[in-house]
């Protein structure tokens, strides 16, 4: 017979205010087992943990119930406290009277039986319990970060340098990500190429850092500290160790007509090209889709001109796969489509997105930064800004949050346009000015007040292409008034997403992602770089939108989580695995089907059956692999499976005491 | 501000409006091609039912004017329909007249002789009223 202890806590008023605490102990004190029953304002304070200990050494108790919060919440708490004395760790349970309790019942006696009822089952269960030991499992020290924008690149540069190798693996031909797209960066106004180049370089040169451009992830195995993936790098068809990057080849290419992809359609590409002159890798990559020679057979010119001789026509796709300790996911946004936004005549070539705006001003874009109309080609008198195009709005093709960033580059747009050309009249259409941050509001003030831009409170309600001009109709809120007038380009402030191919990504990793399909962080605000996946990390505007100094700075919190990951040695392991009755075994092979981690194989093992000694193909499981989600248990037919810590007796003595 | 009242909860009944949702931002003005001849403009009749200043919105012009055309109703990101709350202020103002403020199927010829400007969407409702 067990010596079991039970703590009853108040948590201040939380369970205190709405449950009995004299009721549940007065109760407790007639279960079967329990030697002795205490109760405390705090138990999970210093004093509270302290009693708790004196309580196991001075009564001898064998077994301990924790009458308080979730499991979740202290669980580890007083595992802790019970580990400083004689007692395993694991003879203790937690009755969970606040969470699933006083928080979510009002009247007190109903409150009250169902704390005695849960706390009866903790004790019916820890009659059951038994010492169990945690294992080690090792950390490989390595980690692989998805996703080459900044907040990948600078993640792996601050885990690199702390002494560990690091994979990018990043799907574009260069990395880089949006912050390469963009010409000056709010509210700074520095250059945006200027400061993030030198990373990119930083990156490439690392003695700890590998690039794989043009890659993806192909596979995920295993867990934390102990992942097994696999990428696949496309084929780029250029040798990547022989070719120099001279660009000789994107020159002869006579495929020149590709709206390319760096610069939002808005400038042509060749068939082998490199996204952008700054790429890293500086290194082409021959869009097989569009090249002549993958056509038609014929064509080859890059392949003459390539004096070290890189093309490579029958280069395949290559997987690699490697071990890692940890993942992080940093995949970042994309603007939305604008396909259904019909009344802001998206299809006029005068109608342009940000994005695509970033590409014209920028001095190496397609338009070499000369502000124009794209259709007319002429320079625009006046320009008009939308802002909230496709954010907060409950629209299905709409997203309900708000992108945060747009109102700050629209401001930045404003300026750069009045900068360089004081003469056109701009105008910008907004809900709400949005701009909290350092030096943020300041900077849009400035727009105003020393620029001249011209801040409508209203929003537009149908844009008309005219051929020369675009007619627009809406409303200046403050004044009441219908505005119905004429502007020469317009701008659309759209709204962010992630990245489609997040969701993939996701469920490899089985990281879980919102309706959004932003990134769930474990913690919304106590774990805000981590996944609830256990060694997969999060980093940047995947996570929700993040401008370039909060992604950075996020990037640096991610570093510095998984550093302290792969600067273990080994992980303890939760000792909570399937548990398997060789007797019981038939080696049916239904366990191995459903098992999520791979971890169960089969061997022919002797076995004493009443002292016939016979050969039989039984399951073996991989400790270290198995993390304890019990599917094997529920499907094994012949009651072979258990599940150490949550056996089915202990579940059903649980359920029998909450049933009495 | 959220008022509530008998006439103010009849127009959210009749018109499934939720006006708390409205963040004006005003794109249903902007989407308006009545604003000029309105007295209320759309996103003021959302104001108007946030304050519980039903008997305004019963008195104004603009529930003659608005043409149904529904591009506010199209237009509004957050789903607040002004049209629909505007129709259900219009459908107010018609109920609280006494019954002999109806006019008969006969007149409707007459009427139109006297006045050929007289709103269509006022003949309906009177007519439509007149024959339920
Ligand atoms: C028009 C515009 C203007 C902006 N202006 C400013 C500004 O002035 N100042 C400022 O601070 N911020 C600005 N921003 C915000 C800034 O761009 C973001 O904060 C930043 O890009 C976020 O970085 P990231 O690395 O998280 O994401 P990204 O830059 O999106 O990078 C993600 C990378 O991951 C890669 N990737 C995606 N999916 C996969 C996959 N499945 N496998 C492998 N790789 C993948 C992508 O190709 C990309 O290279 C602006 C944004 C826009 C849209
Ligand atoms: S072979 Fe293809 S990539 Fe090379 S020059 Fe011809 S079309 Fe361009
Ligand atoms: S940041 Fe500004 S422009 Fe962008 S969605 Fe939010 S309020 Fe609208
Ligand atoms: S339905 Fe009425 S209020 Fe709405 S846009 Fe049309 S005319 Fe204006
Ligand atoms: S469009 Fe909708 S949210 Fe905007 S002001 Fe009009 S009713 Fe309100």
């Amino acid at each position: 017979m067990q010596k079991i202890g039970v703590f009853v806590c108040h948590c201040g008023t939380n369970i205190a205010g709405t449950v009995n605490i004299d009721e549940v102990v007065e109760n407790a004190k007639h279960e079967p087992g329990v030697k002795y029953v205490a109760e405390y304002p705090y138990m999970c304070s210093e004093a509270g943990q302290s009693m708790v200990q004196k309580a196991i050494d001075e009564h001898d108790l064998s077994g301990i119930v924790i009458s308080a919060c979730s499991p979740r919440m202290h669980e580890t708490t007083f595992r802790r406290a019970a580990a400083r004395t004689k007692l395993n760790p694991f003879m203790l349970e937690m009755a969970n009277i606040r969470e699933q309790c006083s928080w979510v019942h009002k009247d007190k006696e109903e409150a009250t039986n169902k704390a005695h009822a849960l706390t009866r089952a903790a004790i019916a269960k820890v009659h059951h319990n038994t010492p169990l030991f945690p294992g080690e499992s090792p950390v490989t020290k390595r980690a692989l970060v998805i996703g080459g924008g900044i907040a990948g690149v600078s993640c792996a540069l601050d885990i690199a340098e702390a002494g560990f190798v690091v994979d990018i693996v990043e799907s574009t031909p260069s990395i880089g990500g949006k912050m390469a797209q963009l010409d000056k960066t709010f509210p700074t106004l520095d250059c945006s190429a200027c400061i993030l180049t030198p990373k990119m370089v930083d990156a490439q040169f690392h003695e700890n850092i590998n690039i794989h451009t043009y890659s993806e992830i192909e596979s995920v195995e295993g867990f934390v500290g102990d992942f097994t993936i696999t990428i696949r790098k496309k084929a780029r068809s250029v040798d990547m160790k022989k070719c120099t990057g001279c660009g000789a080849c994107y020159d002869k290419c006579p495929i020149k007509k590709i709206p390319g992809e760096f610069d939002e359609g808005l400038g042509m590409r060749t068939a082998i090209y490199t996204p952008f002159a700054q790429a890293i890798p500086n290194v082409p990559v021959i869009d097989r889709e569009h090249c002549l020679k993958f056509k038609t057979g014929k064509c080859g010119l890059c392949e003459t001109v390539c004096a070290p001789d890189a093309i490579d026509f029958e280069q395949e796709d290559e997987l690699i796969t490697e071990k890692y300790g940890a993942v992080i996911i940093a995949t970042g946004i994309t603007p939305i489509s604008l396909d259904k936004f019909g009344e802001y005549a998206y299809t006029s070539p005068d109608v342009i997105t940000s994005l695509e705006f970033e590409r014209m001003t920028n001095a190496a874009g397609p338009t070499k930064g000369e502000l124009i109309r794209i259709s007319d080609k002429k320079k625009p008198k006046s320009i008009t800004f939308i802002q909230c195009v496709g954010s907060r709005d409950v629209a299905v093709r709409s997203k309900t949050y708000c992108s945060k960033i747009c109102c700050m580059y629209t401001a930045k747009h404003a300026m750069l346009v009045k900068d360089k050309y004081p003469d056109i009249e701009v105008n910008v259409f907004y809900i709400d000015v949005r701009t909290p941050g350092k030096n943020f509001d300041e900077f849009y003030r400035r727009a105003v007040e020393e620029y001249g831009v011209n801040y409508i409170k209203g929003q537009v309600g149908k844009v008309v292409d005219n051929g020369d001009s675009l007619w627009i109709q809406a409303v200046d809120m403050l004044d009441n008034k219908q505005i119905k007038t004429k502007t020469d380009l317009i701008v659309l402030a759209t709204a962010i997403e992630p990245v489609k191919s997040v969701r993939n990504i996701a469920g490899m990793l089985s990281a879980s992602i919102d309706t959004n399909n932003f990134m769930t962080e474990a913690h919304p605000k106590l774990k805000p770089v981590e996944s609830p996946t256990a060694g997969v990390f999060l980093a940047g505007a995947c996570q929700g939108p993040k401008d370039i100094p909060e992604t950075v700075a996020g990037a640096g919190a991610t570093a510095a989580k998984v550093i302290g990951l792969l600067a273990k040695d080994k992980l303890i392991t939760n000792p909570c695995i399937a548990d398997l009755d060789p007797y019981y075994c038939n080696g049916c092979s239904a366990c191995e089907k459903v098992c999520p981690y791979g971890a169960i194989s089969y061997e022919d093992t002797e076995i004493n059956d009443h002292g016939k000694k016979a050969i039989r193909r039984i399951a073996v499981i991989n400790k270290a692999l198995c993390q304890g989600c019990g599917a094997c248990v529920v499907t094994c037919p012949s009651g072979a499976m258990d599940l150490l810590g949550f056996s089915n007796r202990q579940i059903t003595a649980e359920v029998d005491a909450i049933c009495r | 501000m959220h008022i509530q009242n008998d006439y103010a909860d009849q127009i959210r009944l009749i018109s499934g409006s939720q006006d708390l949702k409205c963040m004006k931002c005003g794109r249903c003005s902007a989407s308006c091609p009545q604003y000029e001849e309105m007295d209320v403009r759309p996103h003021q009749f959302v104001s108007y039912l946030q304050r519980g200043d039903i008997d305004a919105l019963m008195d104004c012009e603009s529930i003659w004017k608005c043409l149904s055309c529904f591009a506010c109703v199209e237009r509004c990101p957050r789903d607040v329909k002004p049209a629909r709350l505007i129709e259900a202020a219009r459908l107010l103002r018609i109920r609280r007249q006494s019954d002999d403020e109806f006019i008969t199927p006969e007149q409707v010829p007459a009427l139109l002789e006297l006045d050929p400007d007289i709103p269509q969407q006022l003949l309906a409702s009177v007519f439509r009223k007149y024959v339920k």
